[in-house]
């Protein structure tokens, strides 16, 4: 008796696709069953989309975020190593601080707007500072889990070669502990991405975060769901780009 | 080199946080941080109290308290079950992994109009921003956490002959747990994010409201006050799941 093989999808490789094309449908068939007010169809928000970047204007508000974005993952990479790798290597500092970040990781940020607004007044400074708040924590976190789980014998090796500190940090403890470290960036550079963007929300009047802003209270829902797509467009790129680099660097050792 | 002994490093922590809230104290009340941008940590207390006291704040706060469960157990239930689906398909969710990553980029709570349109201007968007913001979290911990069940306990269930619902509760929920509890943490903190945000935004109710209204207004007591609440409401529960966590694993330990 032959069976009736079960039905499979074409090759593993054409996946993403199938799941765009589900997504695709499936958001057709919402937009359809809740109406315009609520959700706006695929071809109605690509229009959209269209419209939007066709005006100059809109390339001054991208133009703004990606300021503010690229400046806060500079502080939070930058702010992040230098405090992660100091409380990695000194052991004790390391430990009592970690259960602290960890506690001050896990409280909503949000409960700070409030407070970096009034610190750092409306405009790009509160935007960068709400960025580095969201993404410093797995930067540190994770580098000072990187560097305390690296092996003792490859620190006193570098003491036997009689390393200076900065050669022993550059050439030693920073690429031996790099993957961890690769996590610890990842995370932290989406979460200055969003960190951003929530500063535009309210601080700012301009950036596509104030455009967003706009459309919420205008309830202009196509507009909002252009820019929705837009920018969970770039992150999911950025997230691709960082994976592709995060398995070299796996390959690499 | 740890060079004091183990037992010093608790009291240590405690002191350095006590010195850093002390610091923030002199600098607000020497006036080198002024009272317009924040005010001193006793003040904070000193408005909670009298906050609490005119106990006008009950039926905010409880509002908020029950918005805030509920978008918890969503993101868990709903979570683990979404984690534990896609973890059977492994090419839906290689498709799946980076968009689950770049979920968090995009602030969730901007699709606030199309929720009010479906459900109305009442507290069913907020639990639905909270649940949503804390599902992913949920889900990857999830995924997380049943790619480490050991595969030899799998093969002995196998051996055993037991049922695939027997051995998902009795062996891929224990051996998954410490990545689940992870994940109810994760689902905790971006609930709170979730409901707190929306009710700032939409001011139907709840705590967020009387946020809004004293930042608006530039109560600073009450706004501190206020958020010196919600702080201390999430380290309560952050303890509290911390607790639930231990005490399911100390009784592993005795097994």
């Amino acid at each position: 008796m032959t069976t009736v093989p079960p039905f499979r999808l074409p090759g593993p490789r054409w996946d993403a696709l199938w799941f765009a094309i589900a997504v695709l449908l499936v958001w057709q068939g919402l937009a359809a069953w809740v109406g315009t007010e609520g959700l706006s169809s695929p071809e109605v928000t690509a229009a959209r989309l269209g419209n939007m970047m066709a005006a100059p204007d809109f390339w001054m508000h991208a133009a703004a975020t990606a300021r503010a974005m690229l400046w806060s993952i500079l502080y939070t990479i930058v702010g992040g190593l230098l405090i992660g790798l100091s409380l990695g290597l000194w052991r004790m500092a390391g430990e009592i601080a970690e259960p602290i970040l960890n506690s001050l990781y896990a409280i909503p940020k949000i409960t700070l707007y409030p407070v970096i607004l009034l610190f750092f007044g409306l405009g790009i400074p509160a935007k960068v500072a709400f960025g580095v708040a969201h993404g410093i924590f797995p930067v540190v976190l994770l580098t000072i889990s990187g560097v305390r789980a690296t092996r003792p014998v490859i620190v006193r090796t570098a003491r036997a070669m009689r390393l200076s500190p900065v050669q022993t940090i550059l050439h030693v403890l920073v690429p031996a502990a790099l993957p961890e470290i690769f996590t610890g960036l990842r995370i932290g550079i989406v979460l200055a991405m969003f960190g951003t963007l929530i500063g535009e929300l309210f601080a700012s009047e301009r950036g596509l975060g104030f455009l967003l802003m706009q459309g919420v209270d205008r309830g202009d829902v196509p507009t909002i769901m252009a820019l929705a797509v837009l920018l969970f467009a770039v992150a999911v790129a950025t997230g691709l780009v960082l994976l592709a680099i995060d398995r070299k660097l796996r390959h690499a050792g | 080199m740890t060079s004091l002994p183990r037992r010093f490093i608790g009291p240590i922590r405690v002191a350095v946080v006590i010195a850093m809230i002390g610091a923030v104290e002199i600098l607000c009340r020497t006036g080198v941080i002024d009272p317009f941008t924040m005010i001193a940590p006793s003040a904070m207390v000193v408005a909670l109290v009298r906050i609490l006291e005119t106990g006008q704040i009950g039926p905010d706060a409880a509002f908020t308290l029950t918005n805030t469960l509920a978008a918890i157990a969503v993101s868990v239930v709903l979570g683990f079950v979404l984690g534990a689906i896609v973890h059977g398909l492994p090419r839906l969710r290689r498709v799946i992994t980076p968009l689950l990553a770049a979920y968090y980029a995009v602030p969730t709570f901007v699709f606030y109009p199309v929720l009010i349109v479906l459900f109305g201007l009442n507290r069913l968007p907020l639990i639905a921003i909270g649940a949503a913001l804390g599902v992913v979290g949920m889900m990857v911990s999830t995924l997380d956490g049943l790619d480490r069940v050991p595969r030899v306990l799998l093969k002995t269930a196998t051996a055993y002959r037991m049922t695939p619902f027997s051995v998902a509760l009795r062996i891929k929920l224990p051996a998954a747990a410490p990545q689940l509890f992870t994940g109810v943490k994760l689902a905790v903190t971006y609930s709170i994010i979730g409901t707190l945000a929306g009710e700032f935004i939409l001011s139907v109710a709840g705590l967020g409201r009387r946020l809004a209204i004293a930042y608006n207004d530039l109560d600073n007591p009450t706004m501190y006050g206020l958020l010196l609440l919600v702080l201390t409401t999430v380290v309560v529960l952050n303890a509290i799941v911390f607790h639930c966590e231990r005490r399911v694993y100390r009784r592993w330990q005795r097994t």
